[in-house]
């Protein structure tokens, strides 16, 4: 009885979250007001929230894959932002193979470049599910402890970087290099390329496709029962195998084009990849481990946090303020957005 | 005829014995009970039957078929099913989707499946767009065996289910594991709650220290003195 009620005064002592969303609110204000404070105009910041919105798309097609990956596989893929790198180096050799078509509309990229993209989801995924057949899938026979798993996920993440810089180098590279890309103006003098325009635009009907997937096919139902329980999957006879096929063609095809997209934005490093795995994670954390949705709340938040940070801190400091926030949620709400409490009950 | 046998069965975890020569049978159109106080291995039994654990020694067999150790998946195939004792339901899943869950592995329209079930518990019926997860422990017992039934299994496996449940529920419980029983499907459970599951059940096991203790028709298990004084409470 005393337990109970201890439980239950905690539980009113906990923050929800609707807690943890005020939380960042005030933090996302923080930002704000210091930026104004240095004399940013609100031009800028609206400009950068518009930014903020098409990072957090890039960063949701990788979340998305990862989050699906961690509450199938019960796997943090420490090589999925490498997955990413792989995705647009691959993009980039198959392009040099394809003569360079006239730019499509107002956007710096070819027809060709769409077709490419067609071509390296699947391929990417396919990687990595061989990728799970050649390591992960055996470890997960012998019972292997998830710091095994995690471990081994961390040295294919620098294998496929090794392979990555072996090919190309560690120079930038572009898509198209040489070809200008202007930003046009959007409304009320906010500036944006039209390249920009189409990653948010592909990055949303990709998430699109995925919700009608996890919502309305079997597979994407089995995919949400065996990230919920995968032990009570196998019970109730889902063919878990073909799950995790399916669980690396969408995260690992979803990764290869948010890693093609991120390199359209600006431009290709081998490092790339290596870089978004923060905010990869703590998109993730944000938004509950194991929740596609949440997966894709949390890229959002953060992809705007990041940018408007920007306003006054070194860019490069857009993967700490992710770090930050990541802590934050993890001392205040460690199940993140959507998490159920007490799932063990 | 037997529809599932289990001979001379020992196995365990890891290096500990749990089970020791452990045989069961459950005949077509029975009730089956298996009784014991915490830790006789009843829970063990249930896992060796459903190929979570593969016996050391000893046979199981499913229609005379050997399936001592084939992946659950394939169990499921053969018209076998199994409700856990805990963690049962896909909670961030709809009730539907969790009665489409356990028809995985059929092709056909799951229209007829799925009424059939909400025949039987008309309150998934009406709870069917909710969360499993946000649903009393009554009604995911409800969802949990819903689930294996969608199947049509030839054989029930219920891991004690009227665990933690309000005495009105467990009654409840039990009447739709009588109800199931009466379509045709045999029912292998194991509980805690001995003397209402044995008042139920055609046959009764009891064990104790992963072995056959007793077995009998479930009236003459709880009429036998030595059953009352070490597992009903201690009336005679």
């Amino acid at each position: 009885m005393i337990r109970g009620a201890r439980t239950r005064l905690r539980r009113a002592a906990e923050p929800g979250p609707a807690g943890l969303l005020m939380l960042l609110g005030s933090a996302l204000l923080l930002i704000v007001v210091a930026a104004v404070v240095q004399g940013i105009s609100p031009d800028r910041l609206l400009a950068l929230t518009v930014r903020g919105v098409m990072l957090g798309g890039i960063l949701a097609l990788g979340a998305i894959g990862l989050s699906l990956i961690f509450g199938v596989l019960n796997l943090p893929n420490f090589a999925h932002g490498d997955l990413m790198t792989v995705g647009a180096y691959l993009s980039l050799a198959l392009l040099a193979l394809i003569p360079d078509g006239a730019p499509l509309g107002p956007f710096s990229f070819s027809l060709e470049f769409l077709l490419v993209l067609a071509l390296v989801a699947p391929t990417v995924g396919f990687i990595a599910y061989l990728l799970d057949r050649g390591v992960y899938r055996p470890l997960r026979a012998r019972g292997a402890a998830p710091i095994y798993m995690a471990m081994s996920s961390l040295a294919i993440a620098l294998g496929l970087r090794s392979v990555v810089y072996l090919g190309w180098g560690a120079d930038f590279r572009f898509f198209y290099p040489g070809r200008p890309r202007p930003a046009v103006e959007l409304f009320a003098g906010i500036r944006v390329r039209p390249d920009q325009l189409f990653i948010l635009a592909l990055a949303l009907a990709l998430i699109a496709l995925v919700y009608l997937l996890l919502e309305r096919t079997k597979m994407g139902k089995a995919m949400r029962a065996t990230a919920d329980n995968s032990e009570l999957a196998r019970v109730a006879g889902i063919d878990v195998e073909r799950v995790v096929l399916f669980t690396w063609m969408i995260g690992g095809g979803l990764a290869a084009i948010g890693g093609a997209m991120y390199g359209l934005d600006a431009q290709m490093r081998p490092e790339m990849g290596w870089w978004l795995l923060l905010p990869l994670f703590a998109s993730v954390i944000l938004g509950t481990i194991g929740n596609p949705y949440g997966a894709l709340a949390g890229s959002l938040i953060i992809g705007v946090t990041w940018q408007l940070s920007s306003a006054f801190l070194n860019p490069a400091y857009g993967p700490a303020v992710a770090f930050v926030l990541m802590i934050l949620v993890l001392l205040v709400r460690p199940e993140g957005l959507f998490g159920l409490r007490g799932r063990r009950a | 005829m037997a529809i599932l046998e289990v001979e001379g069965v020992t196995t365990g975890y890891g290096e500990m014995e749990v089970l020791r020569d452990l045989d069961l049978r459950v005949d077509e159109g029975e009730i089956v009970s298996i009784v014991g106080p915490n830790g006789a291995g009843k829970s063990t039994a249930m896992k060796l039957v459903f190929g979570l654990l593969s016996p050391w020694s000893g046979a199981v067999r499913f229609r005379g078929q050997d399936i001592a150790g084939i992946a659950p998946d394939r169990l499921v195939r053969k018209g076998l099913a199994y409700v856990p004792q805990v963690s049962n339901v896909f909670r961030t899943l709809t009730v539907e989707e969790n009665l489409e869950m356990g028809a995985f592995t059929l092709t056909g329209p799951l229209e007829p499946r799925k009424e059939r079930v909400y025949q039987l518990f008309p309150r998934l019926y009406e709870r069917r767009r909710q969360r499993a997860g946000q649903m009393s422990g009554g009604e995911r017992q409800m969802v949990a065996m819903g689930r294996a039934l969608m199947l049509e299994p030839e054989l029930l496996m219920l891991d004690e289910p009227s665990a933690g449940l309000a005495p009105m529920l467990v009654d409840l419980i039990f009447e739709k594991v009588r109800e199931v029983n009466a379509e045709g499907i045999a029912v292998l459970m194991v509980e805690q709650n001995a003397r209402k599951s044995l008042e139920l059940a055609h046959r009764g096991y009891v064990l104790a220290n992963g072995r056959n203790e007793l077995d009998g028709p479930g009236a003459t298990l709880l009429d036998d003195p030595e059953v009352a004084r070490l597992y009903l409470g201690g009336r005679p």
